[in-house]
């Protein structure tokens, strides 16, 4: 069941940061600074003089901090997908378990070690086909769950997916590094891990935490079950699901009837955030309760963001036209982190409103986050992608080496025509379709080659 | 064949490139995606290479050793040839991109500018080349075993790291000057470039006799070290005085603000 919630979140990338291209002249100034900031740590240049076309020249300065926010948000993707992938390939590499055959998913009933080739066939195909239904209907499931707002319903499986995943799951993966590397460990010291380790996770995921601690563990669920599918899917039936689901990922989240656009649309037009549990978010959202409406589900800033230059945090939401002590470079950053933020009227009343300990909320009106998104579904399946061809390719390290670097250059494609489209896109499709081609290419095409070249030591 | 052979041989192959990343390059998304993209045009032209050469061997005759070292040595020299081709496209599409955001933007000055575009696309290409050839090689090298047990050298793995570090050296260093010629139209320069890359490759068949192989290759690399410095806008004088830390526009141009 977790497998089938894990397959069902999917890769939808919704995109925060167009907004601030949204913005109306009176932030021109805070931009200005901004750029020419940006100008004075990137080239070295003095920043060119700016006449007094600040209206026009608004959106092209928009258009150049596009390059600049759009390279980092790309980066900000780059290194979660590069941790999982790693984290996946270490494993496979160092414990033999999850190279094992020990058995197949249920999902997936027809073996493959079969006589005759058009028989492995034939039941890869049945097995992929079997696979793709389940995901199917359990997406559709949660879509009309959401959409008759059983939140409960859905909060209560999302729950128990991540007790499983995040208990019982790496009870056995610890389980099994620790026979790797014959440590011997007593239950009550193991307990103890385990205890804590599933707690401050689920408190983590599902309620609030430090965005780093939370970010850190979706990347270690996701790799957990990672894991599960390289180890329980056989080789054709898992690079056949890598294909299909990426045309399924296609059509669920471009045509108009699909699953996943219907759930991402009926998001927006309730303005609630998707399920925390199912997105890595590269930015914080704090949600009290879904359901709620009223004041308290506001997005709340990070008050530990990620640069520990910014230390005044009470102060942020006073930024006006002086100073103040805040040099440009600060004030990038904290842009770049928390999204632009400047005192209105109304946020001004609103912070004098509520009581002084809390932290002061932002409104916004548009998409509040100014983060990337990337499902959780996509982590899972790079790292299915990566992981197989460590495990499986006889070429060993180039074609891991061959499959990284396509996967992250289709998420950057992806990304950029995120940029252009700016609306929620499929993240499956280029990259897995990159990554399944460098593979058969580089396990049977470059493999013999580099293989003879190192033979004689010849350099290319 | 022990943890210091693969942590000294990794080190050797990788320091400087790894360095040169650390420190110039990781703090900066836009640089770092066109590393992984020039990595990606170098994948794209082993590919080609190695599938004509693998067509090449499917249709001759397996059996004789010196027609298949003959069609190894005809793949390096393709493979050669194609990655300078993809530098060239590479290239082009840096050049048809960045024009492309400069009309959007109006602005003076590029948020990447061509020589950074250069040095980042060689590196790129270096680490990528560099990774192919010799991580198989490490890893390896963890395991059980005896070098040159059968009679070849017992130098192998060190000769490789060098070899390795020298090739992604050459890369950066390539990618600038390669870059530098097609900005000034010096297409002499860029055959000089395409043939010191085939000299090194060929040099390399003369392996296992690393002074035929590995000496001129560090010399190749220190001429196009100093060609790739003086073509980026080095000079004697610039580099005493950055030595010396008087280079006023060097320590402005690095000090971040606080």
């Amino acid at each position: 069941m977790a497998e089938n919630l894990a397959n069902v979140l999917h890769e939808q990338l919704s995109e925060g940061f167009p907004d601030t291209h949204r913005n109306n002249s009176g932030e021109g100034a805070d931009r200005r600074r901004v750029v020419e900031g940006v100008d004075q740590e990137l080239n070295g240049q003095p920043p060119s003089a700016r006449p007094s076309q600040r209206l026009e020249s608004e959106e092209d300065e928009d258009e150049e901090l596009t390059l600049k926010y759009g390279a980092k948000h790309v980066i900000m993707l780059f290194v979660p997908v590069t941790l999982c992938m790693v984290v996946v390939v270490a494993t496979i590499k160092s414990v033999s378990f999850y190279t094992q055959k020990d058995g197949q998913l249920i999902y997936t009933p027809f073996p493959e070690d079969t006589e005759t080739v058009g028989q492995r066939a034939l039941n890869s195909i049945l097995n992929a086909a079997i696979m793709i239904s389940v995901i199917i209907v359990m997406t559709l499931l949660l879509v009309v769950l959401y959409k008759y707002r059983c939140y409960k319903v859905i909060h209560g499986w999302l729950i128990i997916s991540s007790l499983l995943l995040l208990f019982f799951f790496s009870f056995i993966y610890l389980g099994e590094v620790f026979k790797t590397y014959n440590v011997g460990m007593d239950y009550i010291t193991l307990a103890l891990i385990i205890w804590n380790f599933g707690v401050v996770g689920m408190i983590c995921i599902h309620w609030k935490g430090p965005l780093h601690l939370q970010q850190a563990y979706l990347i270690m669920i996701s790799a957990l079950m990672a894991l599960v599918f390289i180890k329980y899917l056989p080789e054709w039936t898992a690079w056949l699901i890598l294909a299909v689901i990426s045309v399924y990922d296609l059509v669920a989240v471009l045509c108009p009837k699909g699953p996943l656009r219907m759930l991402v649309e009926t998001a927006q037009e309730r303005n609630e955030p998707i399920f925390p549990a199912l997105i890595y978010s590269s930015t914080m959202v704090w949600l009290v309760n879904m359901a709620d409406t009223d004041a308290e589900s506001r997005k709340k800033p990070a008050l530990n963001s990620t640069t520990p230059e910014s230390q005044a945090a009470p102060s942020q939401s006073t930024q006006g036209p002086d100073d103040g002590g805040f040099t440009t470079d600060w004030e990038l950053r904290q842009q770049e982190t928390l999204g632009h933020m400047e005192s209105s009227e109304e946020t001004r009343r609103q912070v004098q409103e509520m009581p002084s300990a809390r932290p002061p909320a932002i409104q916004s009106d548009d998409s509040e986050e100014r983060g990337v998104k990337l499902g959780l579904g996509d982590f899972i399946f790079y790292s299915v992608l990566v992981g197989k061809a460590s495990a499986t390719a006889s070429g060993d390290w180039n074609t891991t080496l061959a499959c990284f670097v396509a996967i992250l250059i289709g998420l950057c494609l992806t990304l950029l025509l995120l940029a252009i489209f700016k609306k929620a896109l499929p993240a499956l499709p280029i990259s897995i379709t990159f990554g399944l081609v460098f593979y058969f290419a580089t396990d049977n095409l470059v493999r013999p080659f580099m293989d003879q070249l190192a033979l004689h030591q010849f350099y290319i | 064949m022990t943890a210091s052979v693969f942590f000294g041989c990794t080190f050797i192959a990788f320091g400087p490139a790894i360095s040169l990343f650390l420190f110039t390059i990781a703090r900066d998304p836009l640089r770092v995606i066109f590393l992984i993209a020039g990595a990606f045009f170098w994948l794209v032209s082993l590919l080609l290479s190695s599938l004509v050469w693998f067509i090449a061997v499917q249709i001759s005759n397996k059996e004789n050793a010196s027609v298949q070292k003959g069609l190894l040595i005809f793949g390096v020299v393709l493979s050669v040839l194609l990655q300078e081709t993809f530098r060239f496209g590479y290239y082009k599409l840096l050049k048809r991109a960045n024009e492309g955001l400069m009309a959007l933007s109006q602005e003076d000055a590029m948020p990447i500018s061509i020589r950074q575009l250069a040095y980042v696309s060689g590196l790129g290409f270096g680490f990528m080349s560099g990774a192919f050839s010799v991580v198989n090689i490490l890893a390896d090298s963890l395991g059980p075993g005896t070098v040159g047990i059968h009679g070849d050298s017992q130098h192998y793995f060190v000769s490789s790291a060098f070899m390795t570090m020298a090739i992604i050296l050459l890369h950066m260093f390539w990618g600038v000057v390669f870059f530098d010629a097609c900005e000034k139209k010096r297409w002499w320069a860029v055959v000089i470039v395409v043939l010191s890359h085939l000299l090194v490759s060929c040099l390399s068949f003369l392996n296992p006799q690393y002074e035929g192989s590995l000496i001129p290759a560090y010399v190749v690399m220190c001429v196009m070290g100093m060609w790739a410095f003086s073509s980026a806008g080095g000079s004697l004088r610039n580099l005493k005085l950055c030595l010396t830390c008087r280079d006023k526009d060097f320590l402005l141009a690095n000090h971040r603000p606080r």
